[in-house]
């Protein structure tokens, strides 16, 4: 472990932690993982994520898996879906959560909290049309409540329009009653989770350690 | 004299300066009256020999010579102990009503200070009189009546999801931290006292194992005094979890402790042996505590799914159940305080599920009473305890003392955040290491378990007391009253008051799905992964046995949104009964706003257009509909603030919530007359409301594609569409005589068509409706024969 032993691809290795900011380390498990759930192939698509039991009880484990396989999230200024990623895209992906460095200025964290709600956004914004319109939210929280049975299904619905009926009431403030308000753009977003303290809560721990031959 | 208490208005919130002046001098008479029952009290004895002895001279003169009927006597102390007590929690609640008379004081002062210089002058004023001061603060009173009703309502009204976030930096710093506080003190206490050749003094006397237990006994922060200063100056959830958390839980720290030391003192000597079942000791003692409560927190929760026919002992489960962990926590001497909060953290969801409106307001307002009176107690007798208390000052050992436990306290703080950052996420800065090393407060705990002390093991037992209550003076003075300018200064971070919002919901919950799916497609099993795995466990067993009914399967996304929905029926009724729903945002945006407009429909349904409406019938329907809407919203307008107390969980505000429904329903109607609008898009509401309204709309049955709609109608698409606007009219003015007729009695309306079992809004919120009415409270009749209060 460590800088003593030679990791494959040495150089290539370089190029990824300059992109995505994780350490060699970091970049040496995550390969391991995604050998493992590819079967040892150089790409992964969507049924390889289906196989793994953990994510089957997840409610948003369909958009989860799209997020993936989104053009959008692989910083290139893309649009689309792929069909199958290489490990620098999967890394990609998972660089959305890295936790913040404890020394940053206010310019980085910002930009830090622009990538994560950026990447929140292009999950609910289904057909990249660039807002979250009512019936696309409605389909999220649909989700959400997925695994509460049918009596979900109209809440869900009373839930999204108060919900969107509070976005338009913070972002646009006054609406003459036949305006209709079209949908939440990248910068209402911005504003509605802005206490959010989405770098923090974003995040999660990547080890340094090799754990994943306990799990699936 | 005590009548006087009967003479302070509860408008007295003199506005005036000599009124201020004349309460004071009341309440300061009051103080003065008071001593003199106290003091004759505390000598019961002398007084109860004369007694006894005037009365059998009395009876036996009674057989001699015929005295005067008695037509009044005083018999004090038939009622003492009783009327001493009230006098206590009288003088105790009347104090906190004088501070907040005084503007500046309580803005300077926190309450804290001021109730123990109270407390130093009822104790001065007990014992200028000449009388013995009463044991106030004696270890059985403190411990099972004072603490208890505190920790108590800080472990029910414990926020978990920071808690647990927090757990393991918590739990360094309450267990690390405490024992590194003990042994730093008392280490270097008694190498002080040994340092002392050229003056003899009877510090040589003290040996290394009282030291530490002195060294355990003031090293715990005290939950009660951080309680007391940290509400005052609202800082940020994180610092405030931090230092809380650390006080709740360096219980089960001390404990040990002192009964490690406290058992080997008499011995002389501790061996590696001793040191390691100590050890056990302190995992039994803190998981032992824990289980004892889940275990009660179970059997209230369990006993609350039950309730629904006595709702008015709902309360009285909660608060014994609690007390009773407590309670058989002490007897094992297992860590009572880690009891109760387990206790209280472990019910409060399934209990809150299952009990009414009403028992869950009563819960919280006892518990905030009893508290606050408990917490003002405390440092009242705290001042008393200290000038009564048996003094031995020793200028070395109280300054010593002073200065190392603030040294240790920051010590202690620096080096554990410096490992904790290591594995945090947010790591902790040096402003919040400063406030958690700042607000290690300590206080009453600390003072009863030397209070404990028995005197004939321990000889230096009055220089212990000392030293406790100047380190105590001293960190709740000095550090209570700088804190809340050094936050200003440090511009620390405060407490964010924003309103939870919808939104920020769903968008929690969103957070933790995803991010349990990150983690499960990385393959590591990070704390979001064992969270969920709680949650679904919960979920699936634990919520069907321990909830009643239906509310077993509401997710939490549901109940808050519920919750988000009295609390606007609340607002709107505070607005004075506007239509439109008062925002904490003043915006015009309104439904109509969000609604996408439904593409022109296809030309084949031409046919099935909704026939025209003739015009007067129109204008007659929208005569009615207005006239209803202006019954409703005069009704409202009586609700004002003066007749009804805001609280989302008062009496009434259920048939408010289905009327604010209606009345958006109406006015919904309004606007779909004239546009035929097809898109009900309504919040849900009753089978009647659904019937009026489809029956009016045929259209929506052509445009709306298999959707569900209200989905327990089974609608007659072959009735004639000609008298709907009667069946409109009839309707409604059914429903209105109905209202009228009833008043505000809300008999829940069977659902109209076949009631699938668990769908529909309409069946939950005549569920909901029930759970609100099944409740009446202690008597019906009164409640809901007079709901306008003049």
């Amino acid at each position: 472990m460590g800088a003593l032993q030679s990791l494959p691809g040495q150089p290539e290795y370089i190029g990824l932690a300059e992109k995505t900011g994780f350490s060699f380390d970091q970049i040496g498990v995550l390969h391991k993982r995604f050998k493992q759930l590819s079967h040892n192939e150089e790409t992964l698509r969507r049924d390889h994520f289906n196989e793994i039991p953990d994510l089957a009880c997840n409610p948003i484990r369909a958009q989860i898996i799209e997020a993936f396989f989104d053009r959008r999230n692989y910083r290139q200024n893309a649009v689309g879906m792929v069909e199958e990623i290489s490990f620098e895209e999967f890394l990609v992906v998972m660089s959305h959560f890295r936790p913040p460095s404890p020394h940053m200025t206010e310019e980085q964290r910002e930009s830090v909290r622009r990538e994560k709600l950026r990447f929140l956004f292009n999950m609910h914004d289904t057909d990249n049309d660039g807002t979250i319109t009512l019936e696309e939210y409605r389909h999220v929280v649909e989700e959400l409540l997925s695994r509460s049975g049918a009596l979900g299904k109209e809440t869900a619905k009373s839930i999204a329009d108060a919900a969107m009926l509070e976005v338009a009431s913070i972002s646009m403030g006054h609406m003459e009653p036949d305006e209709f308000y079209e949908g939440i753009t990248f910068e209402h977003f911005l504003k509605l989770l802005d206490g959010f303290e989405i770098e923090s809560r974003m995040s999660i721990r990547f080890l340094n350690m090799d754990t994943t031959t306990l799990c699936k | 004299m005590p009548s006087r208490t009967g003479s302070h208005s509860p408008a007295g919130f003199g506005k005036s300066l000599p009124e201020r002046g004349l309460l004071l001098l009341m309440v300061l008479v009051l103080l003065q009256g008071s001593v003199l029952p106290l003091g004759a009290a505390s000598s019961p004895d002398i007084s109860h020999q004369e007694n006894l002895g005037n009365n059998k001279a009395t009876d036996e003169g009674h057989n001699f010579t015929k005295k005067a009927f008695p037509v009044l006597g005083i018999d004090y102390h038939h009622i003492q102990t009783p009327f001493e007590i009230s006098l206590w929690v009288l003088l105790a609640s009347l104090m906190k009503l004088g501070f907040h008379l005084i503007p500046r004081l309580s803005g300077i002062v926190p309450e804290s200070c001021l109730l123990i210089v109270v407390g130093l002058l009822v104790g001065g004023l007990i014992k200028l009189a000449g009388e013995k001061v009463p044991p106030v603060l004696d270890s059985r009173l403190f411990f099972l009546c004072l603490l208890p009703p505190i920790i108590l309502d800080a472990g029910y009204f414990l926020p978990i999801r920071p808690f647990m976030e927090n757990l393991g930096t918590i739990l360094m710093f309450a267990v690390v931290g405490t024992l590194w506080n003990a042994f730093f003190i008392g280490g270097l206490l008694y190498a002080v006292c040994q340092i002392q050749p050229a003056n003899p003094s009877d510090l040589h006397g003290l040996e290394l194992l009282p030291c530490l237990l002195f060294g355990a006994i003031i090293s715990a922060v005290d939950p009660v005094a951080v309680l007391a200063v940290f509400e005052e100056i609202h800082i940020n959830e994180l610092l405030h979890i931090l230092v809380f958390g650390e006080s709740l839980l360096n219980d089960a720290v001390t404990v040990v402790l002192y009964h490690l030391f406290e058992e080997y003192a008499g011995v002389g000597a501790v061996t590696v042996m001793d040191g390691f079942l100590g050890v056990i000791s302190f995992l039994v003692v803190a998981l032992g505590g824990v289980l004892v409560g889940a275990i009660y927190g179970f059997l209230a929760a369990f006993t609350s799914r039950f309730t629904s026919h006595t709702r008015v002992i709902e309360p009285l489960f909660v608060f014994v159940y609690s007390y009773m962990a407590y309670l058989s926590a002490e007897m094992f001497h297992l860590s009572g305080i880690m009891a109760l909060i387990a206790c209280g953290a472990v019910m409060r969801p399934y209990v809150e599920a299952n009990i009414s409106h009403k028992s869950h307001t009563t819960i919280k307002y006892f518990l905030k009473m009893w508290s606050s009176v408990s917490e003002t107690l405390i440092f009242i007798f705290l001042g008393v305890a200290t000038v009564d208390g048996p003094h031995s000052w020793n200028w070395t050992f109280v300054t010593v003392t002073v200065i190392l436990c603030l040294v240790a306290r920051v010590i202690g703080v620096v080096g554990l955040t410096y490992v904790i950052n290591k594995f945090r996420i947010v790591k902790l800065t040096t402003k919040d290491q400063f406030i958690v090393a700042y607000g290690g407060l300590r206080g009453a705990i600390a003072f009863s378990l030397g209070f404990l002390l028995k005197k004939e093991h321990f000889p230096m037992r009055e220089m212990f007391l000392t030293a406790i209550i100047t380190v105590i003076f001293f960190t709740v003075f000095v550090q209570g009253m700088t804190i809340k300018p050094l936050v200003e200064l440090l511009a620390v971070k405060k407490k964010q008051e924003a309103k939870r919002s919808i939104n920020e919901e769903i968008h929690t919950q969103f957070l933790d799905h995803l991010l349990t799916g990150i983690e499960d497609i990385c393959g590591h099993y990070g704390h979001h992964h064992w969270k969920d795995k709680l949650n679904r466990f919960n979920k699936k067993y634990v919520k069907k046995c321990l909830i009643a009914g239906e509310r077993s399967k509401e997710p939490q996304l549901i109940a808050f949104y519920h919750k988000m929905e009295m609390k606007q029926a609340i607002e709107l009724v505070e607005s004075g009964g506007g239509v439109k729903l008062p925002s904490a945002v003043p915006s015009t945006v309104s439904m109509q706003n969000i609604q996408p407009k439904k593409p022109p429909p296809p030309p084949k349904s031409v046919e099935r257009a909704l026939p025209q409406l003739p015009k007067g019938r129109e204008e007659e329907i929208r005569k009615i509909l207005r006239s209803n809407l202006q019954r409703t919203r005069q009704r409202l307008r009586s609700y004002n603030r003066h007749t009804l107390v805001a609280d989302p969980f008062e009496d009434g505000f259920s048939d408010l919530l289905l009327k604010k429904q209606k009345m958006i329903e109406l006015e919904k109607k309004i606007k779909e007359m004239n546009n035929y609008l097809t898109v009900p898009a309504a919040p849900p509401d009753s089978p009647t409301m659904c019937r009026a309204r489809l029956a009016s709309d045929p259209q929506a049955y052509s445009v709306k594609p298999v959707s569900d709609s209200v989905p327990t109608i089974q609608v007659d698409l072959a009735s004639p569409q000609s008298p709907d606007s009667v069946n409109v009219m009839d309707e409604f003015r059914r429903a209105g005589q109905e209202e009228e007729d009833q008043g505000l009695m809300m008999k829940p309306r069977g659902p109209g068509g076949p009631n699938k079992p668990g769908e529909g809004d309409a069946t939950r919120d005549q569920q909901k409706l029930m759970r609100c009415l099944s409740d009446p409270g202690p008597s019906a009749d009164e409640d809901e024969d007079e709901p306008f209060l003049p």
